[in-house]
């Protein structure tokens, strides 16, 4: 698929905003949406793997060799908190953003 | 060739549905198309037709499931009338800016309130700037017709909009007329296969549909459907040609009856036409020069054929079966009224709202609005332009 931007003239637009290519969401960084910052306490983790299946925005990195979760990508997460709500052992903390 | 029949307007849309086959029927019952999904469902039992039959629990959800399997890539179809448009009111916007040529019978009704399930084009009025393509039809023969003609105008790939086929509600939709029915193989040849180029179900090519559309391309997203609308309009022609080569019915953007050499003309829409085409014969015998042009096509609305077609009467009467309660007159009148000012073309023009709420039109009543068009040739003035028929009035 052509690169669409906000130059693009209507001519080559797709109709109706379709994308017609899978895995395009990383292109647009979604972290500056965030109000609520999460704080990962690695000493508290257990890796019990409960957090990283409910992010919505797949901003929990887990390593293709340890299988252990890493810090969050700032990048893309919005704060929500789903997966502070989610552990069991109080290793996630949701922080006000640049307080 | 053609099947002599003899059906109700909703028997006729709804034959034809079983003739198209399509893949996906999502609908909820209104009065007065409830008959179609009826009729229909009864197809899918009896095993004439493949679809799936989906009874969905409103007409919001009616038109979800439309879009939806019309995304997926299958032929989607739906009827509904007056208060079930209402409650579709925000997927059909949905429908058309993604581009979904899903085809819809609206059978016209009143929308409430107060409470009226009879005739009238409210509802159609209602989304006539929502991008969907519309085409109105006379008796049940043209509205079976515009059905078959439905797809490959709409799914045609410089249109991709969804389309509407109006007709009356009990007047058309409840009368039985004869018909003329084409053969079951010879529908399935002129509708073809729908092979969309982009679907989600395609997993050669996974897509996204409907994305947020944030400031920087909404408005080309919209442009994109006005130029598709205007695009309709030869598609249309096209082929409403092939419909002809095959049935020998014509179809244009709208009829003109005895326009050619009339002085005096109304516009208007659906059933009430053929109530004034009897008019006209009786008038013509008395050798008043009386013509009508109906419109089939009203989005995309033919603004330059139309004023062209009515530039060389000395006046016309716009009839709206609709209240655009707006203090400047009903939607078809303004529709003709500023293609012709845009047209340049000069002719003293009246409106009448008339037929509201399924209030039976006369043939007497149509030659009173020829006498008021011949009083405006012979005086040359218009005391009021926006007019009622058959509204009941103190006397003054």
């Amino acid at each position: 698929m052509t690169e669409i931007n906000p130059n693009t003239p209507m001519e080559k637009m797709t109709i109706g905003g379709d994308i017609y290519e899978a895995g395009n969401a990383r292109e647009f960084k979604t972290g500056d949406w965030r109000s609520m910052r999460p704080v990962f306490d690695v000493d508290k983790c257990k890796q019990c793997g409960l957090c990283f299946p409910v992010c919505p925005e797949n901003a929990i990195p887990v390593g293709k060799d340890d299988l252990k979760r890493k810090d969050f990508n700032f990048d893309y997460c919005k704060g929500c908190g789903v997966c502070a709500k989610v552990c069991p052992f109080g290793a996630i903390t949701m922080k006000e953003e640049g307080v | 060739m053609s099947i002599r029949e003899r059906l109700s307007g909703n028997e006729a849309a709804a034959t034809a549905m079983k003739q198209i086959n399509p893949d996906v029927v999502a609908a909820f019952p209104i009065t007065p198309s409830t008959e179609i999904p009826q009729y229909f469902s009864t197809f899918v039992d009896n095993g004439l037709v493949d679809t799936e039959f989906v009874a969905v629990e409103s007409e919001h959800s009616a038109m979800s499931a439309c879009i939806g399997a019309e995304a997926a890539g299958a032929r989607a179809m739906t009827a509904t009338s007056a208060n079930g448009l209402s409650l579709m009111w925000e997927m059909i916007y949905i429908a058309s800016s993604l581009r979904l040529p899903i085809v819809l019978s609206l059978v016209n009704r009143a929308v409430s309130g107060p409470l009226n399930i009879h005739n009238d084009h409210s509802d159609a009025m209602g989304v006539r700037d929502a991008g969907w393509i519309m085409l109105f039809s006379e008796n049940n023969q043209e509205a079976y017709d515009n059905t078959l003609m439905a797809h490959r105008i709409a799914e045609n790939e410089n249109v991709l909009l969804p389309i509407m086929i109006c007709q009356d509600g009990f007047i058309t939709s409840h009368s039985i007329e004869n018909i003329e029915l084409e053969e079951d193989s010879e529908v399935k040849k002129f509708v073809g296969e729908y092979h969309p180029k982009h679907y989600l179900l395609n997993d050669k090519e996974p897509i996204a549909v409907g994305p947020l559309d944030v400031q920087s391309y909404l408005f080309e997203h919209k442009a994109q459907q006005a130029e598709a609308m205007k695009a309709a309009k030869d598609v249309i022609l096209q082929v409403s040609k092939e419909f002809e080569e095959w049935t020998g019915r014509h179809y244009g953007l709208f009829e003109e009856y005895k326009l050619d050499d009339a002085e005096i003309a109304i516009v208007c829409m659906n059933s009430t036409a053929g109530t004034t085409k009897a008019v006209i014969d009786d008038l013509r015998n008395q050798g008043v020069k009386a013509g009508l042009l109906k419109l089939r096509v009203y989005r995309p609305f033919p603004g330059e054929e139309v004023a062209n077609a009515l530039s060389h009467l000395k006046a016309v009467a716009v009839l709206d079966k609709a209240d655009s309660l707006n203090a400047a007159g009903g939607a078809l009148f303004e529709d003709v009224t500023s293609s012709m000012y845009v047209a340049k073309k000069q002719v003293p023009i009246v409106n009448y709202i008339y037929g509201i709420g399924g209030r039976d039109t006369t043939s007497k009543e149509i030659t009173t609005v020829y006498n008021d068009l011949q009083e405006i040739v012979n005086t040359g003035k218009i005391d009021n332009p926006y007019r009622y028929l058959g509204l009941r009035r103190e006397e003054k």
